[in-house]
C-alpha cells in the first residue's frame, strides 16, 4: 500500500509538472497582455523596459520560464498583474473560504440526497418513486445549473424572498448557490446508485442471505447497501469536476467573492500568473481528489486491498 | 418412512414480457426423514423453480404461485405470512447454492456469514456463535478455521468456498437441506470431496437433503430416492435402484442411454429434438414430440402418474394395461451392438500435429510468471481424436490455444505436417486449424446473421467466388450439422443452446479445415443435448476424415469419443495413453484419482467402490510445487519426487510422467 501511494505521488509530481509547463507556454503565446498597451507606448523605454523588469517580463523567455518553475518548486505562485502586485498564493487563500463551503455543502447535500433517491429508486423499482426518481436525475443533469440559477433567484429570493439572492453576507447566502451546484451531483449519484442497486439486489449472495431467514431490512443494511455503495465512490472524481466547473459560473451568478470568479476574472484581464496558479491549484485538488478515491476504495473493498499492490 | 415435506400439485408462473412461462405444472413430491431425494432435470425443466417455492424465494415481483400446497411437518409453507416463514427459513430448511463464487457476500468476513442465521434464529451471543463457526468450520473441513474465519470470500478457492457455504446452510442444525445444483461448478475430484462431506454430515446430523442436478453420476452416487422432471412435471419416481434400473418413462430411458459409460462403443443414443416451450405447453405429453413410441393418445391427453410398486411411479400412457410393452433396455443394447466401432484406427496413420516442449507463460501485472502451459509434448495423428482432460486451471484450453496460434508460445514448437508454426507463418494455417468453443452463447457474435457467421470464414480465404455459391455452401453447412438452410437468415438469439453450438460447428467446417480443436463443446450443454452434438462431431469426423483435438472435463464424455487421452494437471502432461488402456491401467497417481473421483450413473457400482479421494486443491500456477507438480496431493510421495519426473514411454504408447509408474 504504502509503495502504491508513493508511485501515485511521484506521478502526479509528474503530471503537475507537464501541466503548469504547458499552461505557462499557452499562457504567452495568448495575444493581448495584462498591462494596458496603449499606456505602455506613451512611456519611454527605460521607464516601459523598468516596468517589464518588475515582472520580470525583459529576460528571455526560457528565462522566465526557469524563474517561474523555481519559485514553484518553493510553492511560490508569483505576483497578480492585476491586483496591485498581490502574490497569487494570498489571493487564493484570501478568497478560498467562501468556493470551499459552497463545494462542502454541494457535496454532502449531493450525495446523500442522491444516495437516498437512488436507493428508494431501486427498492421501488418500475413504481412511480423509481419513475420520478430518475425523471429527476434526468433533469437534474440536463437543465444547465446558470439557469437553475435564474430560476432560484428569481423565485425563492425575490417573489418569495426566502433567502438573499446574492453575495456573500451571512450563511444564508450560501443556500441557493449550493442548491444550484449540488442538483448535478444528486442527479448523477441518483442515477449511479439505482443501477448499482439493481444489480446487487440480483446477485446470489442476496437470495443466500434471505435463505438465512434474514428480514428484508437486514439484507438490505448488512449485505446490499455496503455492496452497492462501493463503486459509488469511483464516481467522485468526476463528481468534484463538475462541482468546479459549475462553481466558475455559479459564484459569478451570485456574486461571491470565491476562487471561482478570481478565476474567471483572472481570464477576462489576461492576469497570466493569477490563471496559472489557479488552474495548477485545480488541477492538484483533482489529482488528489482522485487519490483519495482510489486509495478509499481499497479501504473498503477487501477484494482490491490484496490486489492493489501494484 | 414418515414424510418431513410434501409438495402437492405445485404449479408456479412467471409473468414475462413475452408472456406467461409455466414453469411448474403440477409437482406432487414428498422427502422422508433423513432420506435424499434428487431431482433430476434439464435446464428450464423447473426443479429449480420448485426448490425457490419451498423456500419461498421465488422473485415477488413475476413469479406467482398459482396451485398447490407445502407440507412441511405439520404446516403448509405457502399459508404462512412472511414473518413466520422468515422463521422457517435459514432454521428448519437451509439451502446451498450453486455456484460459490456468487453465493457468498465478498465483502463481509465469511466467519460473520456463516453464523449470521444462528445469531438471528437462535439468538447467540457474541463468544457462543464464534465458537459455533469454528465447530461448523472443522464439521466441513477447513483447515486452520480460526484464520480462516476472519477473511474474506475472495480467499478461498471454489471448493473451499463451497464448504463455507455448506457450514453456512448447517449453522441451525436444519432439518431439511436443499442442495441446488452444488458441485455442478466444481472440478470433479473437487466434487467427490463434497459429496463425501455433504453424506457424512447427513450420517451425523440426519438430517433430509434435496438434492438438484442434472448429473445422473451424482444421483447414483448420493440418492436415496429419485424424481426425474420434465417441463415442469415429474415424470418418474422411485427409489434410485428403480429409477436407474428399471426405468419406465420414456425420457428416463432417453437420459440414462445418452450419458456414456466407461463402456459405451458406437454411437451415442440421443434424444431427438429439445424440450418444449414453457409458455404454450403441448396439451398432451409434453414429452410425446421427442418420444419415438408416443401413442396417439400422449398428443391429446397428459398421462396421470400410475403407481408400479409401493414407491415406484411414472406418468406415461405406456403403462396404462392396454398399452404395447416395450422391452427398453433390450431394445437399446441391440442398437448398440449393431455399430462395431472401428478399432486401432489411429495405427499407422502419419502424425498430423507435433508438438515439443511447448511452454505458454503469462507476465502477471505482480511481476510474477503463470505458467499456464509449462513444457508438453504431445502429438496428433491424422483422423484421430485425443482428449485432453484436466481440472479447471491445469492449462489444457490455453494448451489448445497456443497450438494453434492464438497465443505466442513461450517456447518450444508446433509441427504441423512436417512445418514448423510460427507467428509469421501462421495466417497459412488457420485455414487447416479451426476451433469450437465452451459457451455458444458467447462465441456467436449478436449483430450477425447466421450466415455471416459462417461464412467470415470463407470470406477471409476467398473460398467462394459469387454470392451465389457463398450462400450455396452456408445452406450445404446448415445441413450438414442438422440444421435448416432458412435458418441462414436469422440472429443467434433465436437459437437454443443446442442449435447454437451447431452453428458454431458449421463456422469451423466452413473453410473444410483438417485439424479441430474442441474447447470443451458440450459442457454448457443439457445432457439430451450433449448426446446430439457429440453424435454430430463423430458423423463428421468419419465423413471428412477430421483430426479432434477434444478439451474437456468430464471424463466419461473424453473416454466416448477419444482414441487416445492425454492427462493434465498444473501445465504439465502427465500421462498419455490409448482411451482404453488409460481407463483400464492408470499409471499416474493423478489419473487414477481422477477416474475414481467420475461418478458413474449406477446406484450399485457408485455406492459400493472405494474412491481415491484427493485432499486439498489444485496449487497455484504461478508457485507450482519444485519437481513433480503433483506431490503436495500425492499418496505416493516421497523425496525421489523433489526431482522433477521423466516423461517417458513405459509401455508402447503409453506415456507416463512418473517414477513409480
Amino acid at each position: 500500500m504504502k509503495k502504491f501511494i508513493l508511485v501515485r505521488l511521484v506521478n502526479i509530481v509528474i503530471t503537475l509538472f507537464i501541466i503548469a509547463t504547458a499552461t505557462f507556454f499557452l499562457m504567452k503565446m495568448l495575444p493581448g497582455s495584462p498591462f494596458d498597451e496603449e499606456k505602455l507606448v506613451d512611456l519611454t523605454d527605460e521607464a516601459r523596459m523598468e516596468f517589464y523588469a518588475r515582472y520580470g517580463l525583459d529576460e528571455p523567455l526560457y528565462v522566465q520560464y526557469l524563474k517561474y518553475m523555481g519559485n514553484l518548486v518553493q510553492g511560490d505562485l508569483g505576483l497578480s498583474y492585476y491586483y496591485k502586485d498581490q502574490p497569487v498564493n494570498s489571493l487564493i487563500m484570501g478568497r478560498i473560504g467562501p468556493s470551499a463551503l459552497l463545494g462542502f455543502q454541494a457535496v454532502v447535500l449531493g450525495l446523500s440526497i442522491g444516495i437516498i433517491l437512488g436507493m428508494i429508486a431501486a427498492f421501488r423499482h418500475n413504481t412511480i418513486w423509481d419513475y420520478f426518481t430518475m425523471i429527476v436525475a434526468v433533469l437534474g443533469v440536463s437543465i444547465p445549473n446558470f439557469v437553475l440559477a435564474a430560476i432560484l433567484q428569481f423565485y425563492v429570493g425575490l417573489q418569495w424572498g426566502l433567502f438573499p439572492v446574492a453575495y456573500w453576507e451571512s450563511y444564508e447566502s450560501s443556500i441557493l448557490p449550493t442548491i444550484s451546484l449540488a442538483v448535478t451531483v444528486i442527479a448523477l449519484i441518483a442515477r449511479f446508485t439505482r443501477n448499482e442497486m439493481l444489480e446487487v439486489l440480483q446477485q446470489d449472495y442476496i437470495t443466500t442471505a434471505h435463505a438465512k431467514g434474514l428480514g428484508d431490512l437486514t439484507v438490505l443494511i448488512k449485505h446490499a447497501i455496503r455492496n452497492a455503495l462501493i463503486p459509488v465512490i469511483t464516481i467522485l472524481g468526476p463528481v468534484f469536476v463538475s462541482l468546479l466547473t459549475g462553481s466558475l459560473v455559479i459564484e459569478n451568478i451570485f456574486g461571491i467573492p470565491g476562487i471561482g470568479s478570481l478565476f474567471v476574472d483572472s481570464i477576462k484581464m489576461n492576469d497570466y500568473t493569477t490563471i496559472m496558479g489557479l488552474t495548477l491549484f485545480y488541477s492538484s485538488f483533482f489529482i488528489l481528489t482522485v487519490l483519495v478515491v482510489d486509495i478509499l476504495y481499497g479501504i473498503i473493498d477487501p477484494r482490491i486491498r490484496v490486489h492493489g499492490k501494484g | 418412512m414418515e414424510p418431513l415435506l410434501s409438495i402437492k400439485d405445485l404449479h408456479v408462473t412467471f409473468q414475462t414480457h413475452a408472456g406467461n412461462v409455466n414453469a411448474v405444472r403440477g409437482v406432487d413430491l414428498s422427502v422422508g426423514k433423513g432420506e435424499t431425494l434428487a431431482i433430476v432435470g434439464e435446464s428450464g425443466s423447473g426443479k429449480s423453480v420448485t426448490s425457490k417455492a419451498i423456500m419461498g424465494l421465488l422473485p415477488k415481483q413475476n413469479a406467482s404461485i398459482d396451485q398447490g400446497e407445502i407440507w412441511f411437518e405439520d404446516r403448509n409453507l405457502l399459508s404462512l405470512k412472511s414473518k413466520e416463514m422468515q422463521k422457517v427459513r435459514g432454521s428448519e430448511i437451509a439451502v446451498i447454492f450453486q455456484d460459490p463464487m456468487t453465493a457468498l457476500n465478498p465483502t463481509m468476513k465469511v466467519g460473520k456469514q456463516v453464523i449470521e442465521s444462528a445469531v438471528k434464529h437462535r439468538k447467540l451471543g457474541k463468544q457462543e456463535a464464534n465458537k459455533l463457526a469454528l465447530e461448523l468450520f472443522e464439521l466441513v473441513g477447513i483447515p486452520n478455521p480460526e484464520a480462516r474465519l476472519n477473511q474474506y470470500p475472495h480467499q478461498f478457492s471454489g471448493g473451499m468456498r463451497q464448504r463455507v457455504v455448506i457450514a453456512m446452510a448447517l449453522a441451525c442444525n436444519p432439518k431439511l437441506l436443499i442442495a441446488d445444483e452444488p458441485t455442478t461448478a466444481l472440478d470433479v475430484t473437487i466434487q467427490a470431496q463434497i459429496l463425501d462431506l455433504l453424506k457424512s454430515i447427513q450420517k451425523k446430523t440426519g438430517t433430509s437433503i434435496i438434492f438438484i442436478t442434472h448429473d445422473l453420476g451424482v444421483v447414483a452416487n448420493i440418492a436415496d430416492s429419485v424424481a426425474v422432471m420434465y417441463a415442469g412435471k415429474i415424470v418418474e419416481k422411485g427409489t434410485v435402484e428403480e429409477i436407474f434400473h428399471q426405468p419406465t418413462h420414456p425420457y428416463n430411458w432417453g437420459l440414462l442411454q445418452s450419458m456414456p459409460n466407461l463402456d459405451t462403443k458406437g454411437k451415442l443414443y440421443s434424444i431427438p429434438g429439445s424440450p418444449p416451450d414453457l409458455m404454450n405447453p403441448p396439451k398432451g405429453d409434453a414429452f410425446a414430440s421427442r418420444n419415438e413410441f408416443a401413442l396417439a393418445i400422449d398428443y391429446e391427453k397428459q398421462p396421470p402418474m400410475f403407481q408400479i410398486t409401493k414407491t415406484h411411479s411414472a406418468a406415461s400412457w405406456l403403462l396404462h394395461p392396454q398399452a404395447p410393452k416395450i422391452e427398453f433396455i433390450k431394445q437399446i443394447n441391440k442398437d448398440l451392438s449393431e455399430h462395431k466401432p472401428n478399432y486401432n484406427k489411429t495405427e499407422n496413420k502419419q502424425t498430423l500435429l507435433e508438438v515439443k516442449n511447448l511452454k505458454k507463460h503469462f507476465k502477471l501485472q505482480s511481476k510474477q510468471t503463470l505458467k499456464a502451459v509449462d513444457g508438453i509434448n504431445l502429438e496428433i495423428k491424422k483422423g484421430e481424436t485425443l482428449g485432453l482432460v484436466g481440472e479447471s486451471g491445469c492449462g489444457k484450453s490455453t494448451a489448445g490455444r497456443t497450438l494453434m496460434g492464438l497465443y505466442e508460445s513461450t517456447s518450444g514448437e508446433v509441427v504441423y505436417n512436417k512445418v514448423s508454426l510460427n507467428q509469421a507463418n501462421k495466417k497459412n494455417f488457420t485455414q487447416k486449424i479451426q476451433m469450437i468453443f465452451q459457451d455458444p452463447y458467447a462465441s456467436l457474435d449478436p449483430r450477425k446473421k447466421v450466415e455471416d457467421i459462417i461464412a467470415e470464414g470463407i470470406d477471409i480465404h476467398q473460398l467462394t467466388k459469387s454470392y451465389n455459391e457463398r450462400k450455396e455452401k452456408v445452406k450445404e453447412l446448415l445441413e450438414t450439422v442438422g440444421l435448416q438452410s432458412e435458418h441462414a437468415s436469422r440472429y443467434p438469439h433465436e437459437f437454443s443452446g443446442g442449435q447454437r453450438q451447431r452453428i458454431g460447428i458449421a463456422r469451423a467446417l466452413a473453410v473444410e479445415p483438417e485439424l479441430i480443436i474442441a474447447d470443451e463443446p458440450i459442457s454448457a450443454l443439457d445432457v439430451s443435448i450433449q448426446a446430439q452434438v457429440v453424435n454430430l462431431l463423430m458423423k463428421l469426423q468419419k465423413e471428412r476424415d477430421l483430426t479432434f483435438l477434444f478439451i474437456a472435463h468430464d471424463l466419461s464424455m473424453v473416454k466416448y469419443i477419444s482414441d487416445r487421452i492425454g492427462v493434465m494437471y498444473l501445465g504439465g502432461m502427465v500421462e498419455l495413453a490409448e482411451a482404453d488402456e488409460l481407463y483400464k491401467q492408470p499409471m499416474h497417481p493423478y489419473t487414477q484419482a481422477l477416474l475414481s473421483a467420475i461418478p458413474i450413473p449406477d446406484p450399485v457400482v457408485e455406492k459400493s467402490r472405494e474412491r481415491v479421494i484427493l485432499q486439498g486443491g489444485l496449487p497455484s500456477p504461478i508457485t507450482p510445487p519444485t519437481g513433480c507438480r503433483f506431490r503436495t496431493r500425492c499418496s505416493l510421495a516421497t523425496e525421489e519426487c523433489e526431482v522433477v519426473p521423466k516423461w517417458r514411454e513405459v509401455e508402447e504408447g503409453h506415456w507416463v510422467a512418473c517414477h513409480y509408474a
